[in-house]
């Protein structure tokens, strides 16, 4: 071994061919070095010089190694020989302790032996020890059973409700298993007893609803524990709570006053009195009602059915209480500032939301919203009533004040004026109601964050039901006075039509306008919701205008036709004298459309006449030219051509417009009057024509046609309307007549200028 | 192609007074009154040939004045009476009369001579209805569906009832009624029920309508301010007996029930003057005619207060039927009052409208209108 060991370095080596061939056979120091090959090698490829250094070299390094062994074989002699020693000494000592090993084993069996001698002797007496300690127990506890009754009711009389339930609590079970046992059975009876009168007191405490809502807790929580059946309990909370709200009620509902009565405090201080007592009581029962029998550790197998009594006995009151809150909304009939309505309902919203938070799914916040939303819309709806009661009133005073002044003499009592003021006051009207309605909105009242408030109330109910509901009545009733009247009594005074006209009219150029942009700017009416637009109330207020108008025109034309007709009915014109001067009536027509001019005037403007054709003037006479009315009378004379007349005042129709009695009434004066005088000079000419003239009679209607010529031309826009009705009244006339010789127009003439 | 031209005839004098012939079943026939007060006036009897659209005339004279009112007997074709204006020294008085027009134009079918003028013929008197104790005569009106031998005459403010004696050779005042009031009362116009058994009368006096039952002759209902101004015509509505339509110088037209008088069924505010006249259809009670001195005609529809509410059937044959022209698109619009046409065609005011009683092929009728100063006349086809 140790051979192999030093013989490997031991052959002779030459280092020549380490460097040439490492690791081959010719490698000295490699593993498979071939001797042969390397002397082969050295031997071929050496020279001799070379061959000795190496011979040299080799010979230096087997001698150096050699030595080396040498030094190594001592050495581990040396070591060989302590080792040797140390074995030696090692045996001595394991035997040593082999004897004491045994000596442990002897030792340990003897204490066995001893240990197993003890429990043998001391097993007796540990099992009489065990049943002592157990019939202790059983002592204590039946002196415990023995003693309950009276430690049941000490407790009672000391109110230590607690802890006698509990002690009962504990023995209940044993009792109920050893109730066979005569003994037990009337402990069992006893505590029965005790514990029925215990409950008897909680419930009876229970009931009084004196104690605070702890105690009361308590006692509930007590009575559940001596197995009182929980829906009883339930009922029981729930009736004695209903009936102290039920109390709260009364009294508020004594608040509303007697029916039909005032109520006795203001709106605000009924939902206050309401909010606090009745809501804030009710929250609390709520509150302790959940803490006992439905959030309690415990309760839950109870739970859902007091979860609904709750639900149903909530529902009943708050149907009670919100039937009275919405009675009481109703008798708020005020159409004035309406803060403190607002204050009111915003309060009791804000309660009813503390109350959904504590119950959700009672609904009462919903039906708290919808009373809200009821009293807003009947608000905004009586407050359309009090503007249309203030139109009707406005209405009413203009009336008073049109029929006023007339009595005092006076013409033209200020129309313009009371314009602008039933205008100023009816708008001012409408702002004030717009701002109190905007109060419902306001941003710190809770209830306006609804859904409802944001969006169909602004658009729906302000803007539509109030704004655009008022417009209509306004024109609504304006139209009335065209329908009703006239036939009947209640006539409206002409003037009240021309003003409402031009009030209609003004609301239709600008007012309208101006009140829907207020509306939409204050509510913030979104524009996709398409209300009526502006335009089609504009063109309503126009055709309410044009009604009035074109009715005015009527009214007053057939006053002054009446008037004329009377005149020439009740005269006999066959019979008559010598026209000296023109009727009386013919001045009065006069005088009455020059009032209405006035009138008219006042309110509207002048409006456009026809270019007055420069022979005007002349034409007052021509028309009544000698020649013309030979030319036209001549056929009467001569019997020959009765044809001729016809033809005569066809042909000359042909050429003169027609006339329309009744053409559209313009918005202006001059429209308005040639509406009223065309009007009244055809009635002249019906009139006319239903009767028979004489002479005379055929002169004064010459007469009283030339006034009117000289008087009525400055009133219409079309003179030649003027002379073609009085043209054709007095060929009317002419016609009508016995014995047609018209007067002189000279003649005529003086008698109109003395006139 | 026909079409809703007028057809036109010319009167030489003005007129006022127009009636449809009563008797007459088979011809469209219409009574003209002139009023002339120069010369002598006459009656035209206008035949209307619908189916060649021509017009045949003949003229009567009536030479004891000019007429304000016309009527014709409902039983004889021949007998028709008058109100008119009699002149004497600078009194004029209204008189009435029944008259007698000669045998060979009772028909109406022979052809006019050329020129009428050579050979004019005048009516036959019957008799007066005299009236001196009553006052001026504004109206007479036959009993109708009667037999021709009962009158009542509107004077003053009388309600007169004649009986036509002795094959109407004489009358008889056999009842009568006064209006009694303050003011002078003066009936305006009147019309004779003809429901009830013709027992019914219904006048105006201004703006009051009162009715009237003919043999108590006592008041029955009175519309006080009927009209805002003066009633100037009333008709009854030949199907639905209570309801009767007035007319007045309030341009409105409106519509009663006589049971209950508070409030008109309905009210037409179309004309912008007078309403003159107020006829209903004989036949379709919903179409009514209206003539106002605005110069218009104007032909309502009244479904919604006419016996047939829900439109009339139209036969299918009647639709085939090529000689109607007018075939109604009407028929087949919702039902629902409305204007059918308005007739513009007058020049000056018109006084009488008039729809003949015959009503061919139910969907052909004249009716009429009678224009004053132009002296026009107008048939209208209607349907």
């Amino acid at each position: 071994m140790l051979k192999l060991y030093y013989g490997l370095p031991d052959p002779a080596a030459g280092e020549a061919g380490r460097a040439a061939d490492a690791g081959g056979p010719t490698d000295i120091n490699g593993p498979r070095f071939d001797p042969e090959a390397f002397l082969t090698k050295l031997q071929k490829e050496c020279p001799l010089a070379q061959l000795m250094d190496c011979e040299t070299d080799m010979v230096k390094q087997i001698r150096a190694l050699d030595s080396d062994m040498q030094t190594l074989v001592y050495e581990n002699y040396n070591k060989f020989i302590s080792a040797t020693d140390t074995i030696r000494t090692m045996k001595n000592d394991f035997k040593r302790m082999e004897d004491e090993m045994d000596g442990l084993a002897a030792n340990m069996a003897a204490i066995t032996e001893s240990s197993a001698r003890v429990s043998s002797t001391l097993r007796d007496r540990h099992e009489q020890i065990a049943k002592l300690s157990g019939v202790h127990t059983l002592l204590r506890k039946l002196q415990f059973l023995l003693e309950l009754p009276a430690r049941l009711t000490r407790c009672v009389e000391l109110e230590a409700y607690g802890t006698a339930v509990r002690y009962h609590g504990r023995a209940r079970a044993v009792l109920h298993h050893y109730r066979h046992l005569p003994s037990f059975h009337g402990i069992q009876a006893d505590c029965q007893v005790i514990m029925a009168g215990l409950a008897q007191r909680l419930r009876q405490r229970f009931r009084d609803g004196g104690s605070g809502a702890k105690d009361l807790a308590e006692c509930v929580e007590l009575l559940l524990e001596l197995e009182e059946p929980a829906e009883e309990l339930c009922d029981e909370f729930l009736a004695h709570a209903g009936a102290r709200l039920a109390a709260e009620l009364d009294t508020l509902e004594a608040e509303l006053g007697p029916p039909g009565g005032a109520p006795t405090c203001d709106i605000l201080e009924f939902t206050d009195r309401g909010c606090n007592s009745f809501v804030g009581n009710l929250c609390l029962v709520i509150a302790s009602y959940q803490e006992l029998f439905v959030s309690r550790a415990g309760a839950a197998p109870i739970a859902p059915m007091a979860r609904a009594k709750l639900a149903t006995f909530v529902e009943g009151l708050l149907g009670r209480y919100f039937g009275l809150v919405e009675r009481r909304v109703q008798l708020e009939k005020g159409v004035g500032d309406s803060s403190l309505l607002v204050r009111a309902l915003d309060r009791f919203h804000r309660r009813l939301q503390a109350l959904e938070q504590l119950l959700p799914g009672a609904g009462s916040a919903s039906e708290g919203t919808a009373i809200v939303e009821r009293a807003a819309r009947a608000r905004v709806a009586q407050y359309l009533q009090a503007l249309r009661g203030f139109y009707q009133d406005c209405l009413t005073d203009v009336r008073q004040a049109l029929a006023a002044p007339r009595l005092a003499g006076k013409e033209g009592p200020g129309l313009a004026e009371l314009l602008a003021t039933v205008s100023a006051s009816l708008l001012g009207q409408v702002k004030a109601v717009l701002g109190y309605v905007h109060l419902f909105t306001a941003r710190d009242v809770a209830f306006s964050n609804k859904p409802y408030f944001k969006g169909e109330f602004c658009s729906q109910a302000v803007r539509e039901g109030l704004v655009v509901g008022f417009i209509r009545a306004v024109c609504g009733t304006a139209q009335q006075f065209c329908e009703a009247p006239g036939d009947r009594g209640g006539t409206a005074p002409p003037a009240l039509l021309l003003l409402l006209s031009r009030l209609c009219l003004d609301y239709e150029t600008s007012t309208i306008s101006y009140i829907l942009t207020l509306a939409d700017e204050q509510f913030l009416v979104q524009a996709e919701v398409a209300g009526t637009l502006g335009s089609v109330l504009c063109a309503e207020a126009r055709a309410a205008a044009q009604r009035l108008l074109t009715h005015y025109v009527r009214v007053q034309g057939l006053a002054v036709s009446q008037m004329l007709r009377k005149s020439v009915e009740t005269r006999d014109w066959v019979g008559t004298i010598e026209p000296r001067t023109v009727r009386a009536v013919m001045k009065r027509v006069v005088e009455d459309t020059t009032a209405i001019d006035v009138q008219v005037g006042l309110l509207y403007e002048e409006g456009v006449r026809k270019a007055q054709s420069s022979d005007s003037s002349k034409r007052t006479f021509s028309v009544y030219s000698s020649s013309r009315q030979q030319g036209r009378y001549a056929p009467s004379y001569t019997p020959s051509a009765p044809m001729d007349t016809n033809l005569l005042s066809n042909i000359q129709k042909l050429f003169s417009e027609r006339i329309d009695i009744f053409s559209p009434v313009e918005f202006n004066k001059v429209s308005v009057l040639t509406g009223i005088v065309k009007i009244s000079l055809k009635s002249f000419l019906e009139c006319v024509r239903l009767r028979t003239f004489g002479r005379f009679g055929l002169q004064q209607v010459q007469v009283d046609c030339h006034y009117l010529q000289l008087y009525l031309w400055r009133f219409v826009g079309d003179e030649g309307l003027v002379h073609g009705l009085l043209d054709e009244i007095v060929a009317s006339a002419a016609h009508r007549c016995l014995d047609p010789v018209p007067m002189e127009p000279s003649v005529v003439e003086v008698i109109c200028e003395r006139g | 192609m026909e079409d809703d031209a007028p057809v036109i005839y010319g009167l030489e004098f003005q007129a006022r007074a127009l009636t449809p012939q009563t008797a007459e079943t088979d011809a469209i026939r219409f009574l003209v009154g002139t009023q002339s007060l120069k010369y002598d006036n006459q009656i035209h009897i206008i035949d209307f040939d619908d189916e060649n659209n021509i017009i045949n005339k003949n003229v009567l004279l009536h030479q004891v004045g000019e007429i304000w009112q016309i009527s014709a007997s409902p039983a004889d074709k021949g007998v028709l009476a008058t109100c008119y204006n009699r002149t004497s020294d600078s009194k004029v008085m209204t008189c009435a009369a029944v008259w007698r027009m000669p045998k060979e134009l009772e028909s109406g079918s022979h052809e006019s001579p050329d020129d009428s003028s050579s050979n004019t013929q005048t009516l036959e008197l019957l008799c007066h209805l005299d009236n001196t104790a009553h006052g001026n005569m504004a109206c007479v009106m036959w009993e109708p569906m009667g037999d021709g031998k009962k009158l009542i005459s509107l004077a003053d403010n009388h309600l007169l009832l004649w009986d036509l004696q002795e094959s109407s050779s004489k009358a008889v005042l056999s009842n009568s009624a006064a209006l009694e009031g303050k003011g002078q009362l003066k009936f305006t116009s009147g019309r004779w029920s003809p429901h009830h058994n013709c027992t019914q009368v219904a006048t105006a006096n201004d703006t009051t309508i009162r009715g009237w039952d003919t043999r108590s002759m006592r008041q029955i209902y009175c519309i006080e301010n009927a009209h805002g101004q003066l009633v100037r015509d009333l008709d009854f509505n030949p199907n639905k007996q209570y309801y009767l339509a007035s007319c007045g110088d309030d341009c409105k037209v409106k519509f009663w029930d006589t049971r209950n008088i508070n409030e008109p069924v309905k009210t037409l505010e179309e004309h912008s003057h007078w309403v003159w006249n107020v006829r209903y259809n004989h036949s379709h009670d919903q179409l009514v005619l209206t003539g106002s001195s605005d110069s218009r005609v104007i032909l309502s529809n009244m479904v919604s207060i006419s016996s047939e509410p829900f439109g009339h059937l139209v036969d299918d044959d009647e639709l085939s039927d090529q000689e109607d022209h007018h075939q109604e698109e009407k028929t087949k619009e919702p039902l629902q009052d409305s204007i059918i046409a308005t007739y513009e065609e007058h020049e000056d005011s018109v006084y009488a409208v008039e729809c003949s009683l015959v009503y061919r092929n139910q969907c052909r009728g004249g009716l009429r209108s009678c224009s004053y100063q132009v002296v026009q006349f107008m048939l209208y086809k209607n349907r």
